[in-house]
């Protein structure tokens, strides 16, 4: 075995993790590993709550996408209820997502990678952030803050409050939509398009930038997922599974969630406390596929709205087939914001959107429920069985980034290989390593559901297994 | 005058009260005249540094390395903010303390798999029998509860601080809300 590199912390990324990189005798990159360093137990200690608590407990797994999780768990508690969730909760449902993915996307791109877009990869560690972008370019962080502040905005109007809110339950939602809200939201819409169109055009005129690291983040030929809706299109809250291959090629579609088991397997690796789960048909490892946004606007016909579908048809230009860089998920992000706004002002303008006819209502009347949505990391699945009273006896959850955990670690790899010379860890070496990581914007609070630790670290580990450099 | 030197950090917790930090949107660039981020989730410095004037340290104590980073950061910090529902009781990571470790990692990492399962423990932090709150292992100066601590409480917090003096945040935040 060769020297061993360690990054740790991983910075700007939502969570905790540290990295791996082991050389060979000649001093070329052999392998690299992402650790995830966190576990905390959920799906062991949810046994014996009501499954009632479970969508305000599950949100604390994820202060990024709590509403993700409450999503994923009411749909799993409906299925426990066996109910039909009146139409227009349905609808407020999507709202309430639509909030998210505003404020999640807007965070990824302008506080965690702008930095790293807008100032360059190379550029002065120290000013390499939030602040260090409001210095240069006023504007774009202006924007991406207020941006961010639209979204979570919009939760508080539906939902009573930012993070962690009580307001999606098992058979619907708790409180109608007012009419003030509706209204103060559907004067937020324009600016929110300005905001998110501009910094479209701003970011294409920049990939040029960006070869290099297009060429080497994670491109690689993998199976991708995603929910689409009954014609195909992306598909956030509902929908069936659609698998394609690295051609294009649809291999799996229109599975209904609760049959996951059937095509996604779990495998553990000792170095991790993030599962990685593979493509149940091609094995482990070679069943490793993708999600998230990019994975997103893969596997879709379209996204169903006038601009975003425009954005996509030049996004799904840029390759004859899938979209294969992870860079690219920069890029998917922004249409999905854009996605976002249009379905939240679509459905703002819905005739029934302000009826008080919101909430099922049924004791438990069925022993086991899987819910999947897709959070903006990628598909989350969560799967309940409870007792004769509703009380939680089992849960297993697959959460967004995991899904990616495979492929993040060969995008490391081929990062590695490319970026660092020698058994010395600079700077330049060491930020790209983690910037393919942010590409996939991974959300370890929510990937380590499971547990928790330290933010990101890099070690760079020769042949006789001696650490040879840390960060 | 010079900077505040403000930390930031999180051990076993969801990240929900960094976020709330964010919710202070324009107030938080405002703040950026008289503060200094030099440590935390959003910027890129690898080393807890020396010489921190305030911390908020989000989530509760879980594993060894979160043993290991509370008191470094207390060694190195003026102010220790317990920052949340989880540094302050341990909240919702406690659950797991009803239960075995072994038991709540067999749960994971060998009953929910379908493949190759077995408990990671190469390269990761082994866990704390039971999850603590941050003042068990450390002394704590300020104690802001909630789930998160709303933004306003969060910017009362970083206001009074920066005018020298020690917040009563009495009323200002409540836990779990």
């Amino acid at each position: 075995m060769g020297q061993q590199v360690v990054i740790e912390p991983v910075s700007r990324i939502e969570g905790h993790g540290k990295i791996t990189i082991t050389l060979d005798d000649e001093g070329r990159v052999a392998d690299a590993r992402l650790h995830v360093t966190q576990f905390r137990g959920f799906e062991k200690f949810c046994e014996g709550r009501p499954y009632t608590e479970m969508p305000s407990l599950v949100e604390r797994i994820c202060g990024i996408c709590p509403i993700s999780h409450s999503l994923a768990s009411v749909k799993a508690c409906d299925e426990i209820l066996g109910v039909q969730v009146p139409e227009t909760a349905v609808k407020l449902r999507r709202l309430l997502n639509c909030g998210e993915f505003i404020q999640s996307h807007a965070l990824s791109f302008f506080y965690l990678s702008s930095p790293d877009l807008l100032l360059g990869m190379d550029s002065d560690p120290s000013k390499r952030n939030i602040l260090g972008v409001l210095e240069k370019n006023p504007a774009l962080a202006r924007d991406g803050i207020r941006l961010r502040q639209i979204g979570q905005q919009i939760i508080e109007w539906f939902a009573g409050k930012r993070i962690h809110p009580a307001w999606v339950v098992p058979g619907g939602v708790n409180a109608p939509l007012s009419p003030e809200h509706r209204e103060s939201m559907q004067a937020l819409v324009p600016e929110a398009l300005d905001i998110i169109q501009r910094t479209l055009v701003l970011f294409k005129q920049s990939l040029e930038n960006y070869r290099e690291e297009i060429r080497t983040f994670a491109n690689f030929p993998t199976h991708f997922m995603g929910l689409v809706d009954a014609d195909g299109n992306l598909e956030h809250v509902d929908g069936k599974l659609r698998f394609i291959d690295a051609k294009g090629n649809i291999v799996a579609d229109q599975i209904d969630p609760v049959h996951y088991q059937d095509y996604i397997g779990e495998a553990v690796e000792e170095y991790s406390y993030l599962k990685s789960p593979y493509y149940k048909p091609l094995g482990y490892p070679e069943g490793i596929y993708r999600v998230g946004p990019a994975a997103r606007l893969n596997v879709c016909n379209g996204c169903g709205t006038p601009l975003a579908d425009q954005e996509w048809a030049e996004f799904r230009s840029l390759e004859r087939g899938p979209i294969l860089s992870s860079f690219y998920n920069h890029y998917a992000r922004l249409i999905e914001i854009l996605y976002s706004i249009e379905t939240l002002e679509q459905l703002l303008n819905d005739s029934d959107i302000l009826s008080t006819r919101i909430r099922a209502f049924a004791q438990p009347n069925y022993s086991e429920g899987i819910g999947v949505v897709e959070a903006p990391r990628g598909t989350l699945f969560h799967h309940y069985k409870v007792d004769e009273y509703g009380l939680m006896t089992w849960a297993n959850m697959i959460v967004a980034t995991g899904n990616n955990n495979l492929a993040m670690n060969r995008g490391l790899l081929q990062v590695a290989k490319r970026f660092i010379n020698g058994d010395r860890l600079d700077d330049p070496a060491i930020n790209r390593i983690q910037a393919v990581i942010r590409a996939f914007d991974p959300c370890l609070s929510c990937s380590t559901h499971l547990l928790g630790g330290k933010e990101f670290y890099i070690s760079l580990v020769g042949a006789d297994g001696k650490v040879i450099d840390e960060v | 005058m010079s900077k505040v030197r403000l930390a930031t950090t999180w051990l076993d917790g969801c990240s929900g009260c960094h976020m709330s930090l964010l919710d202070l949107d324009d107030r938080l660039v405002d703040m950026a005249e008289q503060i200094e981020i030099v440590y935390g989730p959003l910027v890129d410095a690898l080393e807890f540094p020396e010489a921190v004037d305030v911390v908020l340290v989000e989530g509760a104590v879980s594993s060894d390395e979160d043993v290991h980073k509370v008191r470094l950061i207390r060694e190195r910090s003026k102010i220790l903010v317990s920052f949340g529902d989880c540094a302050v009781t341990s909240n919702v990571p406690a659950m797991r303390n009803e239960f075995k470790v072994e038991d709540v990692l067999k749960r994971a990492y060998e009953e929910n798999v379908s493949c190759h399962g077995r408990i990671p423990g190469v390269g990761v932090p082994s866990l704390m029998p039971h999850v603590r709150p941050v003042h068990e292992y450390v002394d704590v100066d300020v104690f802001l509860p909630g789930c998160p601590p709303p933004a306003d409480a969060i910017f009362f917090l970083l206001s009074e601080l920066l005018q020298g003096r020690i917040p009563d945040l009495t009323g200002k935040s409540r836990f779990g809300a």
